[in-house]
């Protein structure tokens, strides 16, 4: 099966953490992809961002983070949907992104 | 010559602030971990040099870090990047930021709600670590209190954590409910004279002991009187807001409650109030002289629906008599115009000669008083808000 090379759009706070200082990082990913797909490599090469994005036990999206890409907001679509083709071909990034909140 | 370093976490990263034994001339490091809140930061007893700090987001959760050179450098003490976070039989690593609630039936009994504020019941869900407390014996053992509340403990200098589950499940909590800050296991006392004894309190259980280590718990409130609770003897359901016990008795413990200042002098099996003649008892943080077991700090806050010192002047008041009467400490601290706070583990004391008393406000300055509290400085003034300080006195 091929592997693709994803782009993944960090926040900053998370490429702090990932130490990784400037840019978008990427993954590579075997078979479909997914927005599981992509978190389980982002997750499998910066093991320091487990539980930051997603819960760590129920797996889902924590609720101050977003998913975006292609100008569409992917939060509530199924973990296990096919992401945007640009994305699946690694043309534009998946993007991880705090909410907006407070004043 | 001796010398400290404050440790202390705000609500947008963590700041360490050193001296020599004079504190007098200080520097400011960080902030580390710029943006995030800082829970807690505490270093090792036994090697002063590991650190554990609580860095935690409501957006990316909880992180722990440690660090062991004093904090110039720090780690997630979880699995290295590079490594996968599966194990050969597809179960998670433990990393250091996972924080998962024991519900197997064997240890744990599955335990999965507590008391919302609506008097419905509410699964339990973690949101961050408030106390890290490190071993009195062991670099590599520490425990965290949690919200919600539980205690974990690791053995593996912070890399992974079990819960002392027998606290949770002792029986009462379905009763627990949470403060207006969360339901939060903030104190974490452990006996020096008792390996097997461990002292915690919530906010709003109450407070609770261990003598056998943690796998059995009791609750220990009788005495505590609170407002909102209609049974005057209710055991469950108080809001305490800090603890504190000096090393020389262990089987005395002050308490700073929503309202009132309290003393056991039997491991908590019964408390008294002891706040005589505070101008309010109302308040969060307590501490101990470090050589005066009888000589006990408090901040006074106006009221639970007014989070600021009476009159506009912050004070510090000192009772040398172990509660009951008190001393008003007013000297450099602000005398008009002030409207901070001071949160529940946002004081210490050190342990040199001259025992040095510190804390921090929520206006983002840390005070210290290098003569037990006669007279204060501000070492900063315009930190975040503050959220915790701790204090290790160095070679």
């Amino acid at each position: 099966m091929s592997r693709i090379t994803i782009q993944v759009a960090l926040p900053a706070h998370l490429r702090t953490l990932a130490r990784v200082e400037h840019g978008d990082v990427t993954v590579e990913v075997e078979g479909r992809v997914t927005q599981r797909s992509v978190l389980d490599a982002l997750e499998a090469r910066y093991p320091m961002l487990c539980g930051t994005i997603r819960d760590h036990t129920t797996q889902e999206r924590r609720p101050f983070v977003r998913f975006f890409a292609c100008e569409q907001d992917l939060s509530h679509e199924s973990p296990d949907a096919p992401l945007p083709e640009a994305v699946a071909s690694g043309k534009e990034p998946f993007f991880v992104i705090g909410a907006i909140a407070g004043g | 010559m001796s010398k400290v370093r404050v440790l202390v976490g705000t609500r947008k990263g963590a700041f360490i602030l050193t001296a020599d034994g004079k504190r007098e001339k200080w520097n400011v490091d960080g902030p580390f971990f710029a943006g995030w809140p800082v829970y807690h930061l505490k270093g090792s007893p036994v090697d002063p040099n590991r650190i554990f700090a609580s860095q935690t987001s409501d957006w990316f959760g909880q992180v722990i870090q440690r660090s062991d050179d004093g904090g110039k450098t720090w780690i997630q003490p979880g699995t290295p990047p590079g490594e996968p976070t599966t194990a050969p039989g597809g179960m998670p690593k433990g990393e250091s930021n996972k924080f998962v609630y024991d519900t197997s039936a064997q240890s744990g009994k599955p335990l999965t709600t507590h008391q919302w504020y609506d008097g419905t019941q509410h699964p339990w869900e973690f949101k961050r670590v408030w106390h890290l407390e490190p071993s009195l014996k062991d670099p590599d053992t520490v425990y965290a209190g949690v919200e919600d509340a539980a205690l974990f403990r690791s053995s593996d200098g912070g890399k992974s954590w079990q819960e002392l589950s027998g606290l949770r499940g002792h029986g009462t909590g379905p009763q627990w409910q949470p403060g207006a800050g969360g339901m939060c296991l903030h104190s974490i006392v452990l006996d020096p004279s008792n390996a097997q004894r461990i002292f915690i309190a919530i906010s709003a259980a109450g407070a609770f002991r261990t003598d056998d280590g943690g796998k059995t718990w009791k609750p220990i409130n009788q005495g505590l009187r609170s407002q909102y609770i209609p049974d005057p003897k209710a055991e469950i359901g108080h809001c305490v807001h800090h603890i504190a016990m000096h090393a020389s008795k262990p089987g005395v413990l002050f308490m700073q409650k929503h309202w009132d200042v309290m003393r056991t002098n039997n491991a908590g099996d019964v408390w008294t109030e002891v706040s005589g003649n505070l101008p309010t008892d109302f308040g969060f943080v307590i501490d101990i002289h470090a050589h005066e077991p009888e000589t006990i700090y408090v901040v006074p806050i106006k009221s639970d629906g007014e989070h600021f010192p009476l009159d506009g002047k912050l004070r510090v008041y000192r009772s040398r008599t172990g509660g009951n009467e008190w001393e008003e400490l007013s000297r450099g601290l602000p005398e008009r115009d002030c409207y901070v706070n001071v949160l529940r583990d946002a004081m210490c004391v050190d342990s040199l000669d001259k025992c040095g008393v510190y804390f921090g406000t929520t206006g983002g300055q840390v005070y210290a008083s290098a003569n037990a509290g006669d007279s204060w400085t501000p070492i900063v003034r315009d930190l975040p808000a503050v959220l915790s300080v701790e204090v290790q006195s160095l070679p």
